[in-house]
C-alpha cells in the first residue's frame, strides 16, 4: 500500500511536470511581449528592455522553464545587481501585470472558491443523491418521471443562463438580496451567505441534476443485483435490504464522481463566480488570459491540475477502504 | 431439530395449487407461471425442470414472496404446514424468509454481498431470526460452516466472498440457508455455476444435509444429472405451465410428455458411442407474452399430426393422470404417447407397471 503510495506520487509529480512544460510552451509561441505588460502606454524602448532582462525573458526558452521549475521547489531571484526580488518556494512565478507574485494571487483567490465549491458540493450532494435514490425506490412511477424530468432540465440549463436570471430577478429587480459582494464568512457570516446563496445554488443545480441521475442508476443497477435477492431471501426487512446492502454498494461510485468534481471545482468555477463577480480562482483564470499574463495562466493550471491529480489518489485509496476487493498494487 | 414430519391440509408438507404469476409490462402480460400445482413432503426433493424461460425459477420464487406484489399478478395457493403464504402479508412472509424456508441461488458470487465478510452476513442471516447476541450468532455461523466442509471456518468465517473458491462460496450459500434450520429449503441452479467435481460434492451436502435436518427440497434445475441423483419427484415445465410430473422413475424410464422425451434425447449418452449424434429439440421457446392457442408446446412438436382434428392448435391440453401419480399434459393418447417414448428412446423405457 506504502509502495503504490509513492509510485503514485512519483508518478504524480511527473505528470505536473509535463504539464507546466506544456502550458510554458504554449503561451511562449503567443504573439504577447510579456515584457511590453510589465509598464503603461508611456514606456521607452530602454525600459522594456531592462524588465525584460530583470525577469530572465531574455533568456533561452529551456533555461526559463528551468528556473520555472527550480522556482516551485527552491524558490528564486528576479533581477540582478542591487535590484532584485526573491520569491520564496513555492514560486510559481511573478506576475509583471500585476506585479504580484502568481502563489500570492492564486492565495488571495482561494477562499472565495473554496467557499463556493464546498458550498454548492453539499448542497448537490445532499439533493442529488437523496433524490436520486428516492427516484430509484419509485422506480416507473410519476415521482420517478418527474424527477429525471427536472433533472433533464436542470442539466441542460446552462449555468450562465440560470446564474444571470436568478441575478436578475431575485437581486436586481426584487432585490430580495444585496448585490453580491464577498466577504470572508469570519468577518460577517450574515453577509457571506447573502452573497454566497445564489453562487451556491446555481452552481448546484447543475451538479445536482447530474448526481440524481448517477445516484437513481446506480442504485436501481444494485438493486437487481442477486445479493440484494439473497438480501430478501434471508428474511431482511425491505428497509434494511435498501440501507444496509443496497446503499452501500450503490453509492461507492458516487464517492468517486464526488471526489473529483470537487477537485475540480477548487480549481475555480469560471462562470459562476464571474457572474457573482466572485473574486476566485476563476475570475482570476479569466483575467490572466484576457491579459495575456503568462506566469498567471502557467500557475492556476498548475494550481487547479494538482487538485484533481491528489483527487484522484484520494479516491483511489478510499475505494480501496470502502471495497474489499480493491488491491492497491 | 424436530424429525416428526408435520403436515399441513391434505397431509402435505408444501401444497402449490394453480400458482400462477403474471407480469404486466409495456408489451403484454407475461404469463410466467400459469396454473402450476404439486406436492412436496418433508424429507423429499422435488426437482423442477425446464428450459431458461419455462417459469421454473419464477415459480420457487413465488414460494418464497420474492416477487414484488406490486409488479407482479401472483394467485393460486402456496400452502406451507397449512398456511397459505399467497394469502399472508408481506410481513408475515418475511419472517418465514430465510428461517422456516431458505433459498440457495445459482452463482454463489453475485449471490453473496461483496463488501462485507461472509461472517458478516451469516451473523446478520442468524439475527433475523434468533434474539442472540452476535457472539453466539458468529458461533453459530462458525459451526455451520464447518458442518457444510469448510476447513479452518474460525479463519474462514472472516473472509469476503472474493476470496474464496466457487464451491467454498456456495457452501458459504448453503450455510447461509440452513442457519435457522429450515424445512423448505429451494436450490434454484445450485450447481450450474461450479466446476463438474465441486458440482457433485455439493450434491452429495445438500443430500447429507437433507438426511440429518429431514428437509423437503425443491432443486430447479436443467441438468438431467441432477435431477437423477437428487429427486424422488420431478416436474417438467414448458412455458410457464407443468406439461409432465411423475416420480424420478416415472420421468427417464416412462416419460410421456413430447417435450420431456426430447429433453431426455438431448442428453448426451456415454453408452451411445460418439457416432451417434445428440437429439436437440427444434426451435425456441415460445414468448410468454403471446403464447401459442392450443398446446404451448405444439410449435416444436414433431408429432402433432398424431392427434386428430388439429386439436393440438385449437385446444389447450388438460393435465392428465395417465399413471398413478404421473401426469401429462398432452392431446395424444396413452397408447400413442408410450409408443412414441420406445421409439425415440428405446432401451431405456420400462414397462408401464
Amino acid at each position: 500500500m506504502s509502495g503504490y503510495i509513492v509510485r503514485r506520487l512519483i508518478s504524480m509529480v511527473l505528470m505536473l511536470l509535463l504539464l507546466t512544460l506544456v502550458v510554458f510552451l504554449l503561451f511562449s509561441v503567443l504573439p504577447t511581449d510579456p515584457a511590453r505588460l510589465t509598464c503603461g502606454k508611456a514606456c521607452t524602448p530602454e525600459v522594456i528592455a531592462a524588465n525584460r532582462h530583470n525577469l530572465g525573458l531574455d533568456l533561452p526558452l529551456w533555461q526559463q522553464y528551468w528556473d520555472f521549475v527550480k522556482g516551485i521547489f527552491v524558490g528564486r531571484t528576479y533581477g540582478s545587481g542591487t535590484q532584485t526580488y526573491s520569491c520564496d518556494a513555492p514560486c510559481l512565478g511573478y506576475s509583471f501585470k500585476r506585479g504580484e507574485e502568481v502563489t500570492t494571487l492564486i492565495k488571495q483567490g482561494f477562499p472565495a472558491t473554496f467557499w463556493l465549491a464546498t458550498g454548492a458540493f453539499i448542497m448537490w450532494i445532499v439533493v442529488g443523491v437523496s433524490v436520486g435514490i428516492y427516484a430509484a425506490l419509485r422506480r416507473g412511477k410519476w415521482q420517478d418521471k418527474t424527477v429525471m424530468g427536472i433533472s433533464l432540465i436542470g442539466y441542460s440549463l446552462p449555468s450562465f443562463f440560470i446564474g444571470l436570471v436568478l441575478l436578475y430577478f431575485i437581486i436586481l429587480k426584487w432585490e430580495l438580496l444585496p448585490y453580491p459582494s464577498y466577504v470572508s464568512p469570519f468577518e460577517n457570516p450574515v453577509a457571506f451567505f447573502q452573497t454566497m446563496l445564489l453562487p451556491w445554488i446555481v452552481l448546484a443545480i447543475l451538479y445536482a441534476a447530474f448526481y440524481m441521475r448517477l445516484t437513481r442508476n446506480q442504485m436501481l443497477d444494485t438493486l437487481g443485483e442477486d445479493y440484494i435477492r439473497t438480501a430478501r431471501a434471508k428474511g431482511l426487512s425491505e428497509r434494511i435490504v435498501i440501507r444496509k446492502h443496497g446503499l452501500r454498494a450503490g453509492l461507492t461510485p458516487i464517492v468517486t464522481a464526488a471526489g473529483l468534481d470537487l477537485a475540480g471545482l477548487l480549481g475555480g468555477a469560471i462562470i459562476t463566480e464571474s457572474i457573482f463577480s466572485l473574486p476566485g480562482i476563476g475570475s482570476l483564470a479569466v483575467n490572466s488570459v484576457v491579459d495575456a499574463d503568462l506566469p498567471l495562466i502557467v500557475g492556476i493550471t498548475l494550481v487547479t491540475a494538482t487538485f484533481i491529480i491528489v483527487a484522484n489518489l484520494i479516491v483511489d485509496l478510499l475505494y480501496a477502504v470502502i471495497d474489499p476487493r480493491v488491491r492497491l498494487v | 431439530m424436530s424429525t416428526n414430519s408435520s403436515t399441513g391440509a391434505g397431509g402435505n408438507y408444501l401444497d402449490v395449487r394453480d400458482l400462477r404469476v403474471e407480469f404486466p409490462t409495456e408489451d403484454g402480460l407475461v404469463r410466467a407461471v400459469d396454473g402450476v400445482s404439486f406436492t412436496l413432503q418433508r424429507g423429499q426433493t422435488l426437482a423442477i425442470v425446464g428450459e431458461s424461460g419455462s417459469g421454473k425459477s419464477v415459480t420457487s420464487q413465488a414460494i418464497m414472496g420474492l416477487h414484488n406484489r406490486k409488479s407482479a399478478n401472483i394467485s393460486g395457493q402456496v400452502i406451507l404446514e397449512g398456511e397459505d403464504l399467497i394469502a399472508m402479508s408481506d410481513e408475515g412472509v418475511r419472517k418465514l424468509r430465510g428461517q422456516k424456508m431458505a433459498m440457495i441461488f445459482q452463482d454463489p458470487l453475485s449471490s453473496l454481498h461483496p463488501f462485507y465478510t461472509v461472517g458478516k452476513q451469516l451473523v446478520e442471516a442468524v439475527r433475523v431470526h434468533q434474539d442472540v447476541t452476535k457472539d453466539a450468532a458468529r458461533k453459530q455461523a462458525i459451526a455451520m460452516l464447518d458442518r457444510v466442509g469448510i476447513p479452518n471456518p474460525d479463519r474462514r468465517v472472516d473472509d469476503y466472498p472474493h476470496q474464496l473458491s466457487g464451491g467454498m462460496r456456495q457452501r458459504v450459500m448453503i450455510a447461509m440457508a440452513l442457519l435457522n434450520s429450515p424445512t423448505l429449503l429451494i436450490a434454484d441452479e445450485p450447481t450450474t455455476a461450479l466446476d463438474v467435481t465441486v458440482q457433485a460434492q455439493i450434491l452429495e451436502l445438500l443430500k447429507d444435509l437433507q438426511r440429518d435436518f429431514n428437509t423437503a427440497i425443491i432443486v430447479i434445475t436443467h441438468d438431467l444429472g441432477v435431477v437423477a441423483d437428487m429427486a424422488d419427484e420431478v416436474v417438467v415445465m414448458y412455458g410457464g405451465r407443468l406439461v409432465e410430473h411423475g416420480s424420478v422413475r416415472d420421468i427417464f424410464h416412462r416419460p410421456e410428455m413430447p417435450y420431456t422425451l426430447g429433453l431426455l434425447a438431448s442428453m448426451p449418452r456415454l453408452d451411445h458411442g460418439r457416432s451417434s449424434r445428440l437429439d436437440p429439440i427444434p426451435g425456441l421457446p415460445p414468448s410468454l407474452i403471446r403464447l401459442p392457442k392450443g398446446c404451448v408446446f405444439r410449435p416444436r412438436c414433431t408429432y402433432h399430426d398424431k392427434v386428430p382434428n388439429g386439436l393440438c392448435d385449437t385446444e389447450r391440453p388438460e393435465l392428465i393422470t395417465t399413471a398413478p401419480n404421473h401426469e401429462v399434459r398432452c392431446h395424444m393418447t396413452a397408447d400413442v404417447r408410450r409408443a412414441i417414448a420406445v421409439e425415440r428412446l428405446g432401451a431405456r423405457i420400462e414397462e408401464t407397471a
